[in-house]
């Protein structure tokens, strides 16, 4: 099983997204990045202009680059731009779904965890189209895993599961960042920028229970599949995608690469992560929230 | 401009077409429709019946099959299709890329609408659908202003559908997951958000509580107005980058959308028809809503000003939005 | 905006009274009701699907009694009661609330939003009761008059009387005429 990167869900500064990605050109427990921005597209010109350097960083280093496109795509001005991204000869990650529309004839694309792939049908409809690998929305249940990963063998589409981060719950055309600080979203000064890994949402008496994210909203705990590595090996799924934070990135890709080599067991590796609130209730068929 | 109605039940759909809805939509008793609540929806009886008594009184039915079929089990969604047509249903309503699919292919004549739940948001999520499995109409997600509808409605070539009255998602429809987070349950999956199952209503500490799936998410003096016990609606803490803790609705005050004002912009942004939500709501609510709102189509279409509503008393929180249709909601 | 201040209330001079009264008879009529309802109704207990066989405890917060309907049992019951007894689920409202839900004049969602109505315990089985019943489209005032036989119609005659004396949504009045 590999290792994809996900987008930066976050909106991180030029600097801080460049050195990210510099250290992880030089981890070789990691085959697949996916670049770019996924949210919000004022966050764009904060790191387009370094985008090309740290393409050319990652393919130097021998990994799988990709492109992914805006979850949320309204304005005629994201669409042209995801017409774009399909000019610049890699490989696109598709995160809503208008984005087929500029998909040119014959080529290979593959579709993100914000597109709603349920079944075999919706499967079978993207292979056709030319999707060669799918990350599957979190809130699957495993039975349905099971049943895609099944079908994605015999149609030729590499299945992944979210395997760490705090997980992608919605996305909105409304700004809570912008919303709490009683802005518009067209005046939001990039108030999202203040917490580069989401701003946790509590519940009145106390609880961590979601995260904010400019227009996305997330949990508060962090998806972690750490539990479930060997039934996910066992149903056949080719990849876990590990979702960036700013915090022990890199002892979170060895441990989840030491793991899957069968370096270290579940006990040790849950030993070492750091100490934060998980959640695997997706991959067990309960509320996503419960570890 | 068509107005497409909610029914729940047989009864509300009786209600709906005798107070003037031009159509009802409604769904099948169990996991493929969004509206999946407990005593609601129809058997397939209770289906033919009510197109019968739609159609002889010149209603249209439509059909809700609008969840994202499970996996393994697409069957019982490939039936929910088969058995709406067997039952004349002048459409079904639809969200899933492989339903969609298998509806166009095995169901050739059936009538397609988009559902709210596949948030096709611009002209090439839209063109797709059109393109790919001749959908005839699209029901736009509650995210656009009237103005991006007009500017839709220019792009593409299809009948657009906008919801005028009712509960508001915050959330691009289709796209969220935080029932399921909270409670095992979403809309996508089983059809419920926020499933009266996980919901605990309660008293603490003299104040009003509720509670879903454990999770706190409202908590109110016991005269404030009571919403839905869903988690966008609910009432949390943010700590800011100044380390204040700021209290209260962070996604969306409880409200419900009434647009009755905009008919007049959204007749001239060319929507072809206009969807009241509601189908978890009495036959009452149906009666009033539905009244009210033919009252003011039929207005409309006379050039005669449209009456003032008298529909407050139905809204969640007793607060009425616009929502998106004003861009500052955003 | 709140409904509450239109919701009648019964008054104190009505209800105090009905302290005194003994509850068997009542709810000897009321399970005779519930069962006609049973009868004449298929479709209402069909629609309670999973919740079919609940204890749903309906309190009439403006009268000194609960009503628990029982359907644990193959033969509903209904039972008046001074102390409420356990139950699955608890709907309690003005006595005008519950009426006007059942005669399908009020709204249940709006009437929670304004408070006017309290759902506790377990909420699924509360609104299954709640949307079945609204699809019954039940005349609670002519099942009570059918039900009393020779004297049923002089209790129509006094149905309007009682109404506008009460101020209580007594019958029906979305139905198509018989």
């Amino acid at each position: 099983m590999d290792l994809t990167i996900g987008p930066i869900q976050f909106f991180w500064t030029g600097e801080h997204w460049l050195r990210f990605y510099k250290e992880l050109a030089g981890d070789p427990s990691v085959t697949r990045v996916v670049l770019g921005e996924v949210v919000c597209s004022k966050r764009q010109p904060f790191f387009q202009t370094l985008l090309p350097e740290v393409v050319d960083l990652l393919g130097a280093a021998g990994k799988d680059v990709v492109l992914t496109t805006l979850a949320l795509i309204t304005h005629d001005r994201e669409r042209s731009q995801t017409r774009d991204l399909f000019a610049l000869g890699l490989e696109v990650e598709i995160n809503d779904l208008s984005a087929l529309s500029h998909v040119p004839e014959g080529t290979p694309f593959s579709v993100g965890p914000l597109v709603n792939v349920y079944n075999e049908g919706t499967l079978g409809w993207l292979a056709e189209k030319g999707a060669r690998r799918v990350c599957l929305p979190p809130e699957l249940p495993p039975d349905s895993i099971t049943h895609l990963a099944a079908a994605g063998r015999d149609l030729g589409v590499a299945i992944e599961v979210w395997g760490y981060g705090r997980l992608p719950l919605a996305i909105s055309a409304r700004c809570y960042h912008a919303r709490l600080h009683g802005r518009g979203k067209d005046a939001c000064q990039f108030v999202c920028a203040e917490h580069p890994d989401g701003a946790t949402v509590n519940t009145l008496d106390g609880t961590p229970f979601l995260a904010m994210n400019g227009v996305q909203t997330l949990s508060a705990a962090h998806a972690n599949a750490a539990r479930m590595v060997d039934d996910l090996v066992a149903k056949g799924v080719a990849a876990l995608r590990l979702s960036p934070q700013t915090q022990d990135f890199d002892r979170i890709r060895t441990l989840f690469r030491d793991r899957l080599e069968g370096r270290i067991d579940e006990k040790a590796m849950l030993a070492a992560m750091p100490d934060l609130p998980y959640a695997d209730g997706y991959l067990r068929g309960e509320a996503g929230a419960s570890w | 401009m068509e107005l497409v109605c909610p029914a729940g039940t047989p009864a509300s759909l009786r209600a709906a077409v005798k107070a003037g809805a031009h159509a009802v939509y409604c769904g099948f008793a169990d996991e493929t429709n969004a509206r999946n609540f407990p005593g609601l929806n129809f058997s397939r009886e209770e289906l033919t019946e009510a197109i019968a008594f739609a159609h002889a009184r010149g209603a249209k039915v439509l059909v809700a099959i609008n969840t994202f079929p499970k996996a393994g089990g697409q069957d019982l969604w490939h039936r929910a299709v088969a058995d709406a047509e067997r039952a004349g249903a002048d459409a079904v309503i639809l969200a899933d890329i492989g339903l969609l699919a298998h509806a166009a292919r095995h169901h050739p004549t059936l009538r397609l609408h988009l559902s709210v739940q596949a948030a096709a948001a611009n002209p090439d999520a839209i063109g797709l659908y059109v393109r790919e499995f001749g959908v005839k109409r699209v029901v736009l997600p509650r995210v656009l202003t009237v103005a991006e509808i007009a500017a839709l409605n220019r792009a593409v070539d299809v009948e657009t559908e906008v919801f005028v009255f009712g509960g508001l998602c915050v959330m691009a429809e289709g796209r969220c997951s935080l029932s399921s987070y909270a409670t095992g349950r979403s809309p996508n999956t089983t059809g419920v958000c926020s499933p009266a199952e996980d919901v605990v209503y309660g008293t603490e500490g003299g104040q009003q509580t509720a509670r879903l799936g454990g999770f706190l998410i409202q908590r109110s003096t016991p005269d404030a107005p009571a919403p839905y016990p869903t988690l966008c609606k609910g009432c949390f803490s943010v700590t800011d980058e100044n380390g204040e803790d700021k209290r209260g609705h962070v996604f969306e005050d409880p409200a419900s959308l009434d647009a009755a004002a905009l008919l007049p912009d959204l007749a001239a942004a060319g929507v072809t028809a206009l969807k009241i939500e509601g189908r978890q709501r009495s036959r009452s609510y149906v009666e009033a809503v539905v009244r009210s709102f033919r009252a003011a189509v039929d207005a409309l279409e006379a050039g005669r000003p449209i009456p003032e509503g008298t529909l407050a008393r139905f809204a969640e929180g007793g607060e009425r939005t616009t929502g998106a249709y004003a861009k500052p909601w955003r | 905006m709140s409904l509450s201040a239109d919701l009648p209330r019964i008054p104190g001079v009505v209800s105090l009274p009905l302290r005194g009264l003994p509850l068997a008879p009542l709810s000897l009529a009321l399970s005779a009701l519930t069962r006609r309802l049973s009868a004449n109704h298929p479709g209402l207990f069909r629609r309670l699907g999973v919740h079919g066989r609940k204890r749903f405890l309906v309190d009439p917060i403006d009268l000194p009694l609960t009503l628990l309907l029982d359907l644990s049992d193959p033969k509903p019951r209904v039972t008046a009661h001074r102390t409420p007894p356990s139950a699955d689920c608890r709907i309690a409202g003005p006595l005008s609330a519950l009426l006007g839900m059942v005669h399908g004049t009020l709204d249940g969602d709006a009437l929670f939003f304004s408070r006017d109505l309290v759902l506790e315990g377990d909420t699924a089985a509360a609104l299954a009761l709640r949307n079945a019943i609204d699809d019954a489209e039940l005349d609670l005032a002519r099942e009570v008059t059918e039900l009393a036989g020779a004297l049923g119609r002089p209790l129509t005659r006094l149905l309007p009387v009682l109404e506008s004396l009460t101020h209580l949504p007594l019958r029906r009045v979305d139905g198509e005429p018989v």
